[in-house]
């Protein structure tokens, strides 16, 4: 402690410093710490939140290591990352690269890009699953014209109603509707990287595409790394959607996640303490993810 | 010659640019103008195959079997209650911490700062169940108090996004209005939040949209359709009305006209909120 914590403005720092922190403190304690360690806790008990907890010891987690539709929600939901994460950020990234120009109306291009991403899961799920209809949805219609145009006769998809495709479809929708958000982001990252480093390789020749390859994604790549971390552990955590679009993980559990089998044990079959393992193995799930991607990045991260 | 040729591969580079670019905002917009335009169709037009893009003639009455099926006014209300309160909560509590934890001298604070990183890293549904439990034990079940109260005690990530502005602003000014007898509390609100206007409206419009668009929260703790707001709602009426779509499409409508609002008046700064918080990530 230096001599200032015991001069008057060190004790009104302090004080003031508490009391401005009190109410964060305070929310850390009761959301955040305390619940995590109720959680953990929970997860080693029987309790249906009606009748007085039991204690099973490692029962729930020798159940989840044998619960097939747990790993059938983690595999949904591992395709569902899979399926999304690289998509979204590749897509996301070429989507900078072309409203990264100063043209005429260039803000508003970028404005609309970026819709999708405020408004609600809901009501965006809810077009979509009208779109995708098997019967009278627009993209089957779509489909139909362009096979007529090449001269094929397409049958209508069945896109939220097989196994197949139930879970592709969704992923589709939650890329269209995340691509402004990390846009936004690889944009400013792109207007960072100083002009002196483009010219220096145009200099030596190098053309535009071993620019990009050699200036723009070194430069850009600790946003890059931000941009993978924050869309894994969103993708990880997928409900919304699913919801809307697939109650139930319709059909056959082929889009069940693991938020939803949470949501399903705690709140319609009143497992609490079975749906905290589910929890916790979420954490585990999402720190190891996020634990490798922070080794990773030595790799490939210029800091 | 030479000029002319370089000045005609400009402009074709320009034209596909722009080509590109509208067929990439046709594939973002389709989906909202498809949605509106339903919501304009009878039942009969909706179910045509193949599909009219422009009904025949408006029928408002989609609009007016949602009013009268649900009590849509009342979700409205209840979301622009809650997400006030959500917005009120988290600026003024994680502004107070962020202030303290970027610009006061105080034993704790650093424990205080690694601990709001860590729970970064947890993912809100680990912690939702003994949240929920502690809600119901002190019988705050369906009601609003479980959606707003915790925004009152912050949050890690926007704690953390506000310390990272404060400490741009230059300390002399905290020391200058120390000197003239400004209590920290004080320098806060007259120095620090005025200048912290862009961050404080990106901070506030993220709010504004987790908490109007959030279907988990209200789903766990209300049972009143009362007292749902408009997206537990909606996902409440497609439940009952699984097959009228041009009245889903209605409510679909009415629930995001007020964030788009809100988007679109404040986009410029809110655009470039978010491109900064990246980048210190």
């Amino acid at each position: 402690m230096s001599v200032r914590s015991y001069s008057p403005l060190g004790r009104l720092e302090r004080k003031w410093g508490w009391l401005l922190c009190a109410p964060f403190a305070l929310g850390l304690v009761l959301f955040s710490l305390g619940p995590i360690t109720t959680a953990l806790g929970l997860a080693f008990y029987q309790w249906d939140n009606l009748t007085p907890p039991r204690f099973v010891g490692l029962a729930n987690w020798h159940q989840l290591f044998h619960d097939e539709l747990f790993w059938k929600a983690l595999r949904n939901t591992l395709f569902y990352v899979v399926g999304s994460v690289p998509t979204g950020v590749i897509l996301a990234l070429g989507l900078a690269l072309i409203v990264n120009a100063r043209l005429p109306g260039i803000g508003l291009f970028r404005t609309v890009y970026f819709t999708p991403v405020v408004t609600s899961t809901v009501a965006v799920a809810l077009v979509w699953t009208w779109v995708y209809d098997s019967n009278y949805g627009l993209l089957n219609y779509v489909i139909e014209q362009i096979g007529k145009l090449v001269g094929l006769k397409i049958k209508p998809i069945a896109w939220l109603n097989d196994p197949r495709t139930a879970m592709p479809a969704i992923i589709a929708m939650s890329v269209w509707k995340g691509l402004g958000y990390n846009m936004i982001i690889f944009l400013a990252a792109l207007q960072n990287v100083p002009r002196e480093l483009y010219e220096a390789a145009a200099i030596d020749g190098a053309n535009r595409f071993r620019q990009f390859w050699h200036v723009t994604l070194p430069s850009i790549s600790p946003v890059m790394f931000f941009v993978v971390v924050t869309s894994l552990i969103g993708a990880f955590q997928v409900f919304d959607q699913v919801y809307i679009m697939a109650r139930d993980g319709r059909p056959a559990n082929s889009t069940l996640t693991l938020v939803y089998y949470l949501y399903n044990h705690a709140f319609r079959y009143l497992n609490m303490g079975y749906a905290c393992t589910i929890g916790m193995a979420l954490f585990v799930l999402i720190g190891a993810v996020t634990g490798i991607q922070l080794v990773l990045q030595k790799k490939w991260v210029h800091a | 010659m030479k000029t002319s040729m370089t000045w005609n591969k400009k402009w074709t580079a320009a034209i596909v640019r722009y080509a590109v670019l509208l067929i990439i905002a046709l594939l973002m917009v389709f989906p909202f103008l498809w949605m509106v335009t339903t919501s304009f169709k009878s039942m009969e037009e909706a179910f045509r195959y193949p599909p009219s893009l422009i009904p025949d003639k408006i029928h408002w009455e989609n609009y007016r079997k949602l009013l009268a099926a649900l009590p849509i006014t009342r979700f409205f209300l209840n979301s622009v209650k809650i997400t006030t309160l959500n917005v009120v909560g988290v600026l003024l509590s994680c502004s107070m911490a962020a202030f303290a934890l970027a610009r006061l001298n105080f034993p704790g604070r650093t424990l205080l700062f690694a601990a709001a990183l860590i729970t970064l890293m947890v993912p809100w549904q680990t912690t939702l169940i003994p949240v929920f439990i502690m809600f119901q034990k002190i019988g705050w079940k369906d009601s609003h108090y479980p959606l707003w109260v915790p925004a009152f005690f912050g949050g890690g990530f926007a704690v953390f996004f506000l310390r990272q502005f404060f400490l741009g602003i230059p300390r002399d000014l905290y020391e200058a209005a120390l000197v003239d007898g400004l209590s920290p509390a004080g320098i806060l609100f007259r120095i620090y939040l005025p200048l912290a206007k862009p961050a404080l409206t990106t901070l506030g419009v993220f709010t504004f949209i987790a908490s109007w668009n959030d279907l988990l929260t209200p789903l766990i703790y209300i049972d009143t359709l009362e007292k749902m707001p408009l997206t537990a709602g909606l996902s409440f009426l497609q439940g009952q009305y699984s097959s009228d779509w041009p009245m889903m499409m209605a409510g679909a409508v009415v629930s995001i006209v007020p964030v788009l609002l809100i988007f679109f008046a404040s986009q410029r700064v809110f655009v470039e909120g978010i491109a900064t918080s990246g980048i210190k990530g």
